[in-house]
C-alpha cells in the first residue's frame, strides 16, 4: 500500500518573518505546535530553501533548527543587490520575503497535515469577538 | 532586595509612532523607556541632513516625541534612553534641552558619543574587510560618508549612574539601549562580568532588549502569517512591548492594559529571531548570546516568561557599519489600461531602452518590475501568460535605472512624458519625473575595541 503525499505551502502549517542585515535576508519560520515542528524540521532543509529561491536569488542558505521555540532560522546570502540602500526593488529590505518563504511547498501525508493543523497551538490566542 | 524593573519600548525606527508609549508610561508601570531611532542605514539620511546644516545629523523626531512624552514621564520618575543622537548626539541633546526648557522642563541630560570611526576607515592603517564578503575596504574608502561602531551598554550605565534622566547616544547596539538601564537598576555586573550567572543575566537582558527594540513588532505588529494576523486585536491602538525584569535575570514580556496588539508565544518568538543570523552566537558588545536553550513560557493574557538565554564573554572587537556612495538611481512608475495593457507596457519599456541607447546615456542596469504582479515575490509569483495579462484592467510597470552618472539619473524621468501624447493609448498615473537619488553601499566590518573610546558628558543646565 502506498501513502498519498500532499503538496502544501508552508503557510498552511507555519508562520514567518523576514529581516535584513546588509546584503543578507534572514527568516524565522515558526510551527504552531510540536506536530508542525516535526514536519518543518524534516522537510525544510537549507538545500530546499536555496532551491526555492534559486531562480530569483541564487545565494547560499544557512539553516539552524531551534526545537526549544518550535522554529527554524534561515539566512539567504546576497539577497538585496548589495544592501537596502542600493537595492532597486520596491521591497528593498526584503520585508515581503517571509511570505515568499511561506510559498515553499512540502510533502506531507494527510494525517500529518491534520495533526499539524488541528493540534493545539502552544501560544495563547484570545477569543475573537464577533465583528472584530 | 531589589524588585523587578519595568522597561518599555519607545520607537522602533526614525519615523515610528510614539503615541503608544503614552499607555506604557501612564498604565504600564515602567521606570524606563528606551527608544531605537537608527536602522542600519538611517545614518545615511542623517549624513545628508548634516551636509545641509552642521547643527543637524540627529533623528529630529526626538523633539516632538519628548515634548509629548516628557511631561508624562518626569512626574512619574520615568527615565528615557535613545540613540536619536545619530551622527550628532551633542547637537541632539542641546536641541532637546532647548525645546524642553522652552516648555518649562529642565531634565538632567547625558550624551554618549565616541562611536564615530569614519576617520580611521578613511585612512586605514589596518584591514577593515567586509564582514560578509571579505572585500578590501580600500576599494571604497574614498567614497565613505559615515562609519560608526556599535557601542555597548557601559556608557549608558555610566550616564544613568550619574543621575541622567535622559540619555542621548549616537550608534550603540540597539539592545544596549535596554541592557544599560537594566544593568544600572538591577546592579548587574557588566565590565567585570565573570561568572556564568553574570553572563546569564546579561544574556537575558540582551534578549529583552532585542525583543523590545522594534516597538510594535514585539507585540503583534507585522505578524507574518496566513489567516492568523486577523485575530490580533486592535492594531490601530497597539501597545508596545514592556519587559518586567527580575534581579536574577528572569523576564516577562507584556504590554499596558487596555491596548491593542498581542503578546504571546508566537508574536514574541517572531521578534526573537528577527534579524538574527546564527542564533547560537548572537554577538553584541556586552555578551554573546546563545538562543538554543531559551524558553518562552506563554502565561496567557499578554504575558510571556523568558528564561534560558545563555551568555558568554564578548569578543575584543566591535561591529562597525559604514556607508559609501555607490552611484545613482531614478525610478518611474506608470500604468496602462485595457485593452492590451501588457503589450503597451512592453512597448513603453522597449522605447525607453532605445532612447537610452540613442542618447548614449550610460547605465549599469535597467531594473523592471510590475507592481501588483511581481514586485513582492519576483519569479516566485509567476506571471500569467501575455494573453491573460492583456485582458487585465490595468498593468503597472516600475522602471529603475542604476547609473554612475548623476546627470543620466536626473535625465531619466524626461524620457517618458512625450509618450503621453505620442505613445500607446490609455496611460495612467505617471510618477517619477524628478526621482533621481544617490545610492549607498553598506560596509559592515569589525574594529578592535581599544580603538573606540566611548565618552559620557552631562549637559550643563541651560547650556
Amino acid at each position: 500500500m502506498t501513502t498519498t503525499l500532499l503538496k502544501i505551502p508552508l503557510a498552511q502549517i507555519a508562520h514567518a518573518r523576514s529581516g535584513d542585515k546588509a546584503d543578507w535576508v534572514d527568516f524565522g519560520l515558526f510551527a504552531w505546535n510540536e506536530a508542525g515542528y516535526g514536519l518543518i524540521e524534516r522537510e525544510v532543509t537549507a538545500t530546499k530553501v536555496q532551491a526555492h529561491f534559486a531562480q530569483w536569488l541564487p545565494g547560499q542558505v544557512d539553516a539552524w533548527p531551534l526545537p526549544n521555540i518550535l522554529a527554524m532560522k534561515f539566512v539567504l546570502h546576497g539577497a538585496l543587490q548589495g544592501g537596502g540602500a542600493r537595492n532597486l526593488r520596491l521591497d528593498n529590505l526584503g520585508k515581503a520575503m517571509g511570505a515568499a518563504l511561506l510559498r515553499l511547498e512540502i510533502e506531507v501525508t494527510a494525517e500529518e497535515l491534520e495533526q499539524a493543523q488541528k493540534s493545539p497551538r502552544r501560544g495563547w490566542w484570545p477569543e475573537v469577538s464577533p465583528g472584530n | 532586595m531589589t524588585n523587578a524593573i519595568r522597561i518599555g519600548s519607545g520607537l522602533g525606527f526614525y519615523g515610528d509612532n510614539w503615541e503608544p508609549v503614552v499607555a506604557s508610561i501612564e498604565r504600564g508601570q515602567v521606570q524606563f523607556i528606551a527608544s531605537d531611532h537608527l536602522a542600519e542605514l538611517t545614518l545615511a539620511i542623517l549624513q545628508k541632513d548634516r551636509q545641509r546644516d552642521p547643527a543637524l545629523g540627529y533623528a529630529r523626531d526626538v523633539l516632538p516625541m519628548l515634548l509629548r512624552l516628557w511631561p508624562l514621564m518626569q512626574p512619574r520618575g520615568v527615565r528615557f534612553i535613545c540613540n536619536a543622537g545619530g551622527l550628532n548626539p551633542m547637537g541632539a541633546a542641546q536641541a532637546v534641552q532647548k525645546a524642553l526648557a522652552a516648555a518649562g522642563w529642565h531634565p538632567r541630560i547625558a550624551v554618549v558619543s565616541g562611536d564615530d570611526v569614519l576617520a580611521q576607515l578613511q585612512a586605514p592603517d589596518k584591514r577593515f574587510d567586509h564582514m560578509m564578503n571579505g572585500a578590501d575596504l580600500t576599494s571604497v574608502s574614498e567614497r565613505l560618508v559615515f562609519g560608526n561602531a556599535y557601542l555597548g551598554a557601559q556608557p549608558i550605565v555610566e550616564a544613568l549612574d550619574l543621575g541622567a534622566e535622559i540619555v542621548i547616544t549616537g550608534r550603540v547596539a540597539d539592545a544596549a539601549l535596554f541592557l544599560g538601564p537594566l544593568v544600572h537598576a538591577l546592579g548587574w555586573k557588566l565590565a567585570d562580568a565573570a561568572t556564568p550567572e553574570d553572563f546569564y543575566r546579561l544574556a537575558q537582558g540582551l534578549t529583552v532588549g532585542h525583543l523590545l527594540e522594534c516597538s510594535g513588532q514585539g507585540s503583534g505588529g507585522n505578524f507574518g502569517s496566513q489567516g492568523s494576523w486577523q485575530n490580533i486585536p486592535d492594531l490601530a491602538h497597539i501597545g508596545y512591548p514592556i519587559a518586567e525584569v527580575w534581579p536574577d535575570g528572569t523576564a516577562f514580556i507584556t504590554k499596558a492594559p487596555g491596548t491593542g496588539g498581542l503578546v504571546n508565544f508566537d508574536t514574541v518568538r517572531q521578534q526573537l529571531l528577527y534579524e538574527v543570523h546564527n542564533p547560537h552566537a548572537y554577538f553584541s558588545p556586552d555578551v554573546v548570546l546563545d538562543m538554543g536553550q531559551i524558553e518562552l513560557h506563554d502565561e496567557g493574557q499578554h504575558r510571556v516568561r523568558l528564561t534560558g538565554a545563555q551568555g558568554s564573554a564578548p569578543t575584543d572587537q566591535l561591529k562597525v557599519v559604514a556607508g559609501f556612495e555607490d552611484g545613482f538611481k531614478a525610478d518611474i512608475t506608470w500604468g496602462f489600461s485595457w485593452p492590451d495593457a501588457w503589450d503597451k507596457v512592453q512597448a513603453a519599456e522597449a522605447m525607453v531602452r532605445s532612447q537610452l541607447k540613442e542618447r548614449q546615456m550610460p547605465f549599469d542596469e535597467l531594473f523592471v518590475e510590475y507592481p501588483g504582479l511581481n514586485s513582492a515575490h519576483g519569479p516566485l509569483a509567476p506571471l500569467p501568460p501575455a494573453s491573460e495579462l492583456n485582458e487585465r484592467a490595468e498593468i503597472w510597470v516600475r522602471m529603475v535605472l542604476r547609473t554612475r552618472s548623476k546627470a543620466v539619473a536626473d535625465g531619466f524621468g524626461r524620457l517618458f512624458p512625450w509618450m503621453a501624447l505620442s505613445g500607446p493609448a490609455y496611460t495612467c498615473g505617471f510618477q517619477g519625473l524628478n526621482s533621481s537619488s544617490a545610492l549607498l553601499g553598506i560596509w559592515p566590518t569589525l574594529i578592535p575595541r581599544d580603538r573606540v573610546q566611548a565618552r559620557v558628558d552631562i549637559l550643563e543646565p541651560g547650556a
